[in-house]
């Protein structure tokens, strides 16, 4: 009874969210608002722009992130890699803003001189990279160590066992730990907020700000018309819609893949 | 040079595939292997018995230079294949694994991989497929591993959806795929039952003719069935080495005789 109880303690908050951003974002949902820029009253900018900056995270974050793991995984039995282990764990840890506001002072001001989706996509990799990093690790190292010998037994060189035995076995597990870091990544704010500043137009190019749908839930619920603010709400219900259908197809997905 | 043979006495061996001479080995600061001086015969089956922590399969992996993949891991001395040093610097490791294929304890198929990649995985991992005929390579390999009949139908099944027996014999064939010259079986009936025991046993006596057969058990009766030759082992050195029948009818040393009559062990 107690346990029934705390779960639904915990579930409450879930669902009262979900009901808020329901009731008051699916009547601001048409095509006008999904496909139209800033102007016409639409977030089809931000729905853009949230596409192209999953791309390019993941472009960047993905290869970064999983080469990191399996370096631990299968090489981490060194006091670089329990270093780099420790870092990676502050770096999941990290508050976003930090993230944020570096890559605009590093990025944004220094290196490139405007806000980019470039910055915003380099800020966002700092907090994937770490993410794909950790769940990398721990698939591979769920792969056990007999396959791993038969490979070697077999005459085959460490990185043709790595790449050809141990991340095939780990390749499920490698799969829902990335997608899911992804869609953790796809609903941060502070990251962007600095980096690529947001855009009443469509892309621009790649040296003008940009919007995304998480800074334009931020950026309208600041605004004092109450068409706007419920712009924000209908920008929320999209976003949790894009992330929640990554994650439930991720976890079906995954279920239906072979069992490890 | 003394040399394993001469060294244990009055065996005459003129096929020798393999050696070891003053072979010790360590896991960090623990010795596990002593000076150990072993001559393995060609197309013969030399078994290593000893009782458990003797170092017997520590010696088998130091052969295809499998005990070095163990953090920490040191070993000393030599292991001569064809009279050729596998510990000198030059020595790629990987090339030897290819002549001195090997088998584990528990079977230990690719469990991402269907029978019949399985077999071919060898082939596929060390690039050594060029220009034959995998189908052909596959169905031979299983033959001979005496799976073929079991497993025709399903080559494309998941390599480990058959039962432990059949995928103990399936990394067997998956071993003889890649042509080895010894193959070395770490207790390779252990996790089985006894019959399924008992068809390894038969194909395992059946490899000798093409191959070079090192086997660790600790099955003293298996060792007497299918072994030409056969080591004692104890505490990481090497008690006595000669013919099976003689180890077993005629041990030299007392303490070879009360581990094989079960006083200890």
């Amino acid at each position: 009874m107690l346990c029934l109880l705390c779960v639904i303690i915990a579930i409450v908050p879930l669902l009262s969210i979900l009901y808020e951003v329901i009731v008051r974002g699916a009547p601001e949902i048409n095509l006008n608002f999904l496909a139209a820029d800033g102007l016409h009253g639409g977030i089809g900018p931000a729905i853009q722009g949230s596409l192209i900056l999953i791309g390019l995270t993941s472009l960047i974050g993905i290869p970064l992130g999983i080469l990191s793991g399996v370096y631990l995984a299968e090489f981490g039995n060194n006091k670089y890699a329990s270093w780099m282990r420790t870092i990676n764990d502050i770096l999941t840890e990290f508050p976003s803003i930090v993230v944020g506001i570096t890559a605009y002072s590093i990025i944004v001001v220094g290196l490139i001189g405007t806000y980019s989706p470039f910055a915003g996509a380099i800020a966002l990799s700092f907090m994937l990279i770490p993410i794909v990093a950790r769940t990398t690790e721990e698939s591979m190292k769920l792969v056990p160590n007999s396959v791993r010998e038969a490979s070697m037994a077999l005459g085959a060189h460490r990185w043709r066992t790595i790449l050809s035995v141990v991340v095939p076995s780990a390749k499920g597990g490698l799969i829902t730990g990335t997608l899911l870091a992804v869609a953790r990544v796809a609903g941060e704010t502070a990251p962007i907020l600095l980096t690529i500043l947001g855009n009443s137009y469509f892309f621009q190019g790649f040296n003008q700000p940009m919007d995304a749908l998480p800074l334009r839930i931020f950026l309208n619920s600041r605004m004092p018309q109450p068409e706007i603010q419920a712009q924000a709400w209908g920008a929320s219900l999209v976003l949790i819609l894009i992330v929640l259908t990554l994650n439930i197809g991720i976890r079906l997905a995954s279920r239906s893949r072979s069992p490890r | 040079m003394p040399v394993g043979a001469d060294h244990q006495g009055d065996i005459i061996m003129p096929n020798m595939k393999m050696e070891s001479i003053e072979l010790s080995a360590w896991f960090g600061t623990k010795q596990a292997l002593k000076d150990i001086n072993i001559s393995v015969k060609t197309n013969a089956v030399t078994a290593i018995i000893g009782p458990s922590g003797c170092g017997k399969s520590t010696f088998l992996r130091t052969l295809n230079r499998m005990h070095e993949l163990v953090p920490g891991a040191k070993t000393t001395g030599q292991v001569l294949l064809d009279g050729k040093n596998i510990y000198a610097p030059e020595v790629d490791p990987v090339m030897v694994r290819r002549r001195v294929g090997m088998v584990f304890q528990k079977p230990n198929p690719f469990p991402t991989m269907s029978i019949y990649d399985n077999v071919a995985a060898g082939l596929k991992l060390t690039g050594a497929r060029k220009g034959q005929d995998l189908d052909e390579i596959v169905r031979k390999s299983l033959q001979q591993a005496t799976l073929w009949d079991e497993v025709k139908d399903d080559l494309k099944k998941p390599g480990t959806s058959i039962s432990g027996g059949q995928q103990q014999r399936l990394c067997i064939a998956r071993a003889i795929a890649l042509q080895p010259e010894v193959i070395l079986m770490d207790e390779p009936c252990s996790a089985l039952d006894p019959i399924a025991t008992s068809k390894i046993e038969e194909l395992i006596v059946s490899l000798k003719s093409d191959y070079t057969v090192v086997i660790v058990t600790h099955n003293m009766q298996q060792a007497a069935r299918v072994s030409d030759l056969t080591a004692f082992m104890y505490l990481g050195q090497l008690v006595e080495f000669g013919e099976t029948t003689s180890v077993f009818e005629n041990p030299k040393s007392e303490l070879t005789e009360k581990y094989i009559t079960g006083q200890f062990g």
